[in-house]
């Protein structure tokens, strides 16, 4: 299982956790395990197509997966994956 | 009997290795400013302020020992020592060499017969006795130093917003003696800004914050030049407002003028430190157009009205800014003293409740809207034109 690290406006939709687990062999699989478990997040992370949405940023531990292979990355039981999103306040 | 302290002198001087101007200034030509060569001032500041070497370090005898591995790390760097005849600079060699310095010269005559030898002299600008009190601090730590105390005093820095971010940025900005502080913001002090603006206070609620800002910087360091700006941020005043500045910092509390601010100071080639808050998070990067992403890499497109909280009222931890304002001011520093390795195509995430760290990376993109094109290649005609971000704010409510 992959940790998953909730962004403060998400947490809401996952039951106020900052980081959850998920299971999954790439970064497709695991952001739609997550989204399975709590579907409050689908719309949020996934487009009607099933693409990620442009505006969340995913992480693969320190590296963006869209300069690795994208939904498509291989993720290990020992990753986390950050889900990033803007924030703008200040 | 003890020698005179003439005798001790010519002592020393047989002791170590003496280099005459003329060899200094051959050598100096040859290594072309490459650092094959480290030549230490050993002066005092006075007569430092009335011309050096071009590219000596100052380091002054009395401070020799404390202070001579910030300024030559490498004991096996060849270094020339001088001071205003030739005898301080002999006593000081000797105690290099003592501190286990291989190669160490002392240039006889010193300054006085560089000078008269016609070669070049550089007349450092110089801090007033008040300044170099003010900033002794500063002069104490190698990376900045009076190079750099110089540097802080001759930037121009831009902040946008004097609220929860803008405020410990401004107060320590103005502290640390940068020259010029423009600071934007339409807004006045409310009694809800205080949990966290603490630049401002609960007499000048009502103040518009661009005049309590200036007020707090100016008790602080009346060094400190302060450009007001009491206006909004928008497509029609930002290019005149941001240009001429060195670098801005971005505390601005909405995504609108977040990529407003990115398109602009992209094309006007000024690095942005930004940082965002929200509850017990906060985020900072520094955006330096051309040599490494800027906003729109990073968040290519802005999020949606429900996942854009900081359009509506929201809460944050009073002290999260302060942590991500003083974070920004450290990064303003570094940029304007060219010291460490500033923020650049890298993310840092703050989590207060957790208490941790993340460090993400952050590429440019190949295919940005904004920064994959030279901002020459952007016609007059598109300068300051943005599109329709203040709908988008609406939206979001």
């Amino acid at each position: 299982m992959a940790t998953v690290r909730i962004p403060p406006v998400l947490r809401p939709s996952v039951g106020g956790a900052k980081e959850v687990d998920a299971a999954g062999d790439n970064v497709g699989d695991v952001l739609r395990a997550l989204a399975d478990e709590h579907p409050a997040t689908q719309s949020q992370l996934f487009s009607d197509g099933g693409d990620l949405n442009r505006y969340v940023n995913v992480y693969l531990n320190d590296e963006d997966v869209r300069v690795l292979d994208g939904l498509e990355t291989p993720v290990g039981g020992a990753d986390v994956l950050v889900i990033l999103p803007a924030m703008a306040g200040g | 009997m003890s020698p005179s302290g003439a005798e001790f002198i010519r002592q020393i001087k047989s002791q170590i290795s003496q280099v005459d101007p003329s060899e200094v200034h051959a050598a100096l030509a040859q290594s072309n400013g490459n650092g094959s060569i480290a030549i230490v001032d050993v002066r005092e500041s006075e007569e430092v302020a009335r011309g050096v070497i071009p590219g000596a370090t100052h380091v002054p005898r009395g401070y020799l020992e404390s202070r001579i591995e910030g300024a030559v790390p490498d004991r096996s760097q060849h270094v020339v020592l001088y001071c205003a005849s030739g005898n301080r600079s002999a006593l000081a060699a000797k105690t290099l060499e003592q501190l286990g310095y291989e190669n160490v010269e002392s240039m006889t005559g010193g300054f006085t017969l560089w000078k008269d030898r016609g070669y070049d002299v550089h007349v450092p600008r110089t801090l007033t006795p008040e300044q170099r009190e003010r900033y002794s601090r500063h002069m104490l730590v190698p990376e900045i130093g009076a190079e750099g105390q110089q540097k802080l005093l001759d930037a121009k820095v831009l902040l946008l917003g004097a609220g929860g971010l803008g405020s410990p940025a401004a107060l320590y900005l103005a502290a640390a003696g940068i020259g010029t502080i423009g600071i934007v913001d339409d807004d006045v002090v409310d009694l809800s800004n205080l949990q966290r603006q603490v630049i401002h206070t609960t007499d000048r609620i009502g103040v518009p914050k661009v005049d309590s800002a200036e007020q707090a910087m100016k008790e602080l360091n009346p060094d400190v030049d302060v450009v007001k700006y009491q206006t909004r941020l928008d497509a029609s005043n930002i290019m005149e407002i941001i240009e001429g500045y060195d670098l801005i910092v971005d505390g601005v509390d909405n995504f609108p003028t977040r990529y407003l601010l990115n398109d602009a100071s992209v094309r006007l080639r000024i690095p942005v430190v930004s940082a965002s808050i929200l509850g017990f998070d906060g985020q900072l990067s520094v955006f330096a157009p051309y040599d490494g992403p800027c906003y729109r890499c990073l968040y290519p497109v802005p999020p949606p009205a429900e996942l854009a909280p900081s359009c509506g009222a929201n809460g944050v931890l009073g002290v999260l800014p302060g942590t991500m304002g003083l974070l920004q001011a450290t990064e303003v520093i570094k940029l304007v003293t060219g010291s460490g390795e500033p923020l650049i195509g890298r993310l840092l995430l703050y989590e207060a409740l957790g208490a941790t760290f993340t460090e993400l990376k952050v590429r440019r993109d190949p295919e940005c809207a904004i920064c994959s094109r030279p901002p020459e290649e952007i016609s007059e005609e598109e300068m300051g034109v943005f599109p329709d971000y203040e709908a988008f704010c609406a939206a979001a409510g």
